[in-house]
């Protein structure tokens, strides 16, 4: 049976689902077609679930499969679009930590976070995060996402886009890298003023 | 000594993969003796834990 309670509360999840699939896709048709086949399947199934907090792990769960789906739809033909330009930028931001030795600049050295666990708990930290995932290059946020948030391992997410296992640390250490510094400088205080 | 940049990349691949035997020697002989290696790592390890909760979050 399906409540109009139940359905509300699911095309409530529409616009952080739309978003996470937009990240994923980097397609907007694309995202509108998982997100509206994840919802339909989700309200097929919605009589199993009581809790929100339930409902909302499982509906995430159906969109994830979805846009793996179209990932793999995609597979090796999945043009790269050239955002080399973003990616140079990071690796100088990145560059400018270090000495010519390649050690740490005494402004650059990574200062211990405050309290990071009281930072999850917290509903701005999360639009900081979220924003330090949406400024990445396109592919550096593509294959970040494939490897934290769906779950591939890398020798897949290097089939899948067609690049090199060198290839793929790189760009899964660029995107860490820039997400650390983005943190550091939104979230955890002024360290280093190297960016 | 392993220079901090290459620390930082082995870091990351051991988000990915298990570090062979010589590479976890060379990287704990660095973070021994690197501080910002330390806060590296701690933060390289939070990043896995937030994307993690990302999705499981209930607001």
């Amino acid at each position: 049976m399906i409540d109009s309670g139940s359905a509300e509360l699911i095309s409530g999840f529409r616009p952080q689902m739309l978003k996470f699939a937009r990240l994923q896709l980097q397609d907007e048709a694309a995202a509108d077609d998982a997100v509206q086949e994840a919802i339909e399947s989700a309200l097929l199934g919605i009589d199993r679930f009581a809790g929100r907090s339930a409902l909302k792990t499982w509906i995430f769960t159906i969109l994830r499969h979805k846009i793996i789906d179209t990932l793999r739809e995609r597979g090796r033909t999945v043009q790269i679009s050239s955002f080399e330009r973003d990616e140079e930028a990071l690796d100088e931001a990145f560059d400018r930590l270090f000495k010519d030795n390649e050690h740490w600049s005494p402004q650059g050295r990574p200062q211990a976070w405050g309290d990071p666990e009281e930072a999850l708990a917290q509903r701005q930290f999360w639009q900081v995060f979220e924003t330090c995932l949406e400024v990445l290059p396109a592919r550096t946020a593509r294959v970040f996402m494939m490897r934290e948030f769906l779950g591939f391992e890398t020798d897949e997410i290097c089939a899948t886009l067609v690049l090199t296992t060198t290839n793929c640390n790189v760009i899964l250490h660029r995107a860490r890298a820039a997400l650390r510094q983005c943190l550091t400088h939104g979230w955890f205080g002024a360290e280093g003023r190297a960016s | 000594m392993m220079k901090c940049k290459d620390a930082t990349h082995l870091m990351s691949e051991a988000l990915d993969r298990p570090l062979g035997r010589a590479e976890r020697m060379r990287l704990g002989l660095h973070l021994l003796f690197c501080g910002g290696c330390r806060a590296f790592r701690q933060q390289m390890d939070f990043l896995r834990l937030a994307t993690r909760r990302f999705l499981e979050r209930n607001d």
